[in-house]
């Protein structure tokens, strides 16, 4: 059983007037002729006599590829007749020849490059809008929680603080372990030459608590819940969940989002500062293999220069790093609708999207703090 | 159609088929023979195995013994190449649709056709065009995605992916289920249509009472893993177990019988 038959569909012009057909005129067989057929052409007011008896098998494709021809040729007011076609395949052609119409194309044309430019900008404002109202309508419903607190659902803030939070631990403390060794170690060079070894305990402090800690959270945080998020939402949107939680009287806002808000608040900062004490912890590892420098001598150092002030713009960076992750998360899945491929492409854009808006937030805090002289 | 089943019109043989999932046993030995041309109904309560059965017959599934026959292909042990070629000489139309939501609907219906044959693409998007009219769709319909459509229309792109390389053998999953009456019947009609014109064998699942009783020719009625009845729905109507009777003495098989009954013994009368 080939998928190609043994017998490819042929033509042979016999003589000018006849056409002799052969083979397997089917889906599989006809490829090979389809060029010839469309040069095949006839002096006008001539009948081609089409020899059709040695046809072995004969799908809807070899019907159009004949009834085309037909017509082809009809235009060109050239007669034809079909002889000898096997009574099944007749009927076929006779169905085909009642139903053969070219349809106009109905692709969309390829839009131009202003078109996706002009469209481009429209969704951007779009969404930016929509974002926009998500905000105020989860401000709303925040007030409205904060109006009667008793009637909240912190179970399932505790829940989303173990999961968001808790079970982030071990890949948190991990990689802002691995980034304060890799901080000592490329500091380690330059302050050997200078021998400033003793400044590894700034440059770890420093960069770890103001910088590199909280933004490496937020982006793993991001990675990690936000794209759930996106993911669980969407998928309740296009199961017509949220639908459902509508019509039996929840709030989908109360429900969903602000207990992971609420919980994503109080998580965030927590892991900012495990991820601190790990990251330091690398850093003083480092300090100590590369440098010569001893854990004594490094939390002596790390005491006197490193300020209370650059723990707290760290951390006070959490909150709202924590606060734009969950809303774009919770946004994007809302907007999630259509089939099921739509939860894969919006939970990208969630984790696209929040990673970009909290490096944006993490350089303009930044900005404020260098104007501020902190 | 009333051609006793010798294996050479049969289309599908199963023999002594037993599939488990752990403890529970979907089919016991369950035989069931498919005639070529005819239109085969398989009823049955949820979780009678039909729809295990389709999934074996189409090679999504093994069964744990007994042996499956398709177009006189073993499916014990067929080998890749094999596969390959049976599975083009069916066409499946899955319950909800199965169409690929990264494709438009005229790209669903060419794409057997792009993967397996050396057409040219422009002959491959007038024949997605002629067979996306065949079940009845807008030509504009072509464009669109399938997240686009209602579940009507769904089913019939979805149909008309199935005939994409003219099977010889046709599976529908609930051709009917979720459609309106007005789809519904346009559905039946397409399908008697479609195996006039092709001479298919079409093997349906389906709960439809008027589906089975305009346009299957023979219903096999599935319980406790075995085919409890095989016959004309006039046929079944008679017959005097269990499993049959509940499909025709529910209010729903009482209100289908009546006018259906006379119809169908006029056709059975006519041939």
């Amino acid at each position: 059983m080939t998928l190609f038959p043994a017998t490819p569909a042929e033509i042979a012009r016999t003589t000018p007037q006849e056409l002799v057909v052969s083979g397997t005129w089917t889906a599989y067989g006809i490829g090979q002729i389809e060029a010839q057929l469309k040069a095949l052409s006839a002096p006008s007011g001539s009948t081609l006599v089409i020899d059709a008896s040695r046809i072995e098998a004969f799908d809807s494709v070899g019907a159009w590829i004949m009834e085309k021809l037909r017509r082809r040729l009809g235009e060109e007011s050239v007669g034809i007749e079909i002889q000898q076609l096997r009574p099944e395949f007749a009927k076929l052609l006779a169905v085909v020849g009642q139903e053969f119409i070219l349809q106009a194309d109905t692709a969309r044309p390829d839009p131009s490059w202003r078109d996706n430019v002009g469209r481009g900008t429209v969704a951007a404002f779009e969404q930016g809008m929509a974002l926009l109202g998500f905000i105020g309508e989860c401000t709303l419903a925040f007030g409205k929680c904060l109006a009667d607190p008793k009637s909240f659902r912190w179970r399932t803030v505790l829940y989303n603080i173990r999961i968001a939070g808790f079970d982030a631990m071990p890949i948190v403390g991990l990689l802002s372990f691995l980034l304060g060794i890799v901080v000592a170690y490329q500091g380690a060079d330059q302050l050997r030459q200078y021998g400033a070894n003793i400044f590894v305990a700034d440059l770890v402090g420093l960069s770890m608590l103001r910088e590199f800690a909280p933004l490496i959270t937020a982006i793993i945080v991001a990675g990690r819940s936000g794209s759930a998020y996106a993911a669980q939402i969407g998928t309740m949107a296009v199961t017509e969940e949220i639908d459902a939680m509508r019509t039996i009287g929840i709030a989908p806002l109360e429900l969903l989002v602000l207990p992971k808000i609420i919980a994503m608040l109080i998580a965030l900062p927590l892991l900012t500062v495990f991820a601190d004490v790990l990251g330091v912890f690398g850093g003083m590892l480092m300090a100590r293999a590369q440098l010569a420098v001893s854990y004594v001598e490094f939390l002596d150092r790390f005491v006197k220069t490193v300020s209370v002030t650059a723990y707290l713009i760290g951390l006070g960076k959490a909150p709202v790093f924590a606060a734009i992750i969950v809303t774009v998360g919770c946004f994007q899945g809302f907007r999630t609708h259509g089939g099921p491929d739509s939860v894969g492409r919006q939970t990208t854009r969630s984790v696209v999207q929040s990673i970009f808006l909290v490096i944006v937030a993490d350089a303009l805090f930044s900005v404020a703090f260098s104007a501020l002289d902190l | 159609m009333a051609s006793p089943a010798s294996p050479d019109n049969s289309v599908i043989e199963i023999r002594q088929l037993t599939t488990r999932f752990g403890e529970h046993v979907v089919h016991a030995g369950l035989d069931l023979v498919v005639r070529r041309a005819e239109i085969l109904a398989l009823v049955g309560g949820s979780g009678s195995g039909k729809s295990t059965l389709l999934r074996e017959i189409i090679l999504l599934q093994q069964p744990e013994s007994g042996s499956i026959k398709v177009l006189g292909v073993d499916l014990e042990n067929i080998s890749d190449a094999a596969a390959l070629a049976l599975r083009q000489r069916w066409g499946v139309m899955f319950q909800s649709g199965g169409l690929f939501g990264s494709l438009t609907i005229k790209e669903n219906i060419g794409l057997p056709l792009r993967e397996h044959t050396g057409l040219s693409n422009a002959l491959i998007d007038e024949i997605s065009d002629w067979k996306l009219a065949m079940t009845g769709l807008e030509p504009q319909v072509g464009a669109q995605y399938p997240a686009e459509l209602s579940g009507g229309m769904m089913k019939r792109a979805s149909l008309a992916r199935a005939l994409a390389l003219d099977p010889e053998l046709l599976f529908l999953d609930e051709p009917t289920a979720g459609l309106d009456p007005e789809s519904a019947d346009e559905i039946d009609q397409l399908i008697s249509k479609l195996r006039a014109l092709f001479n298919l064998s079409i093997v349906i699942i389906t709960h439809d009472l008027d589906l089975l009783w305009q346009v299957s020719d023979r219903v096999a009625v599935l319980a406790d893993g075995k085919v409890q009845g095989l016959g004309s729905m006039a046929e079944l109507a008679r017959i005097d177990l269990p499993a049959v009777r509940k499909f025709f003495d529910g209010p729903r098989g009482r209100a289908a019988q009546p006018q259906m009954a006379d119809q169908a013994h006029q056709q059975t009368g006519m041939t």
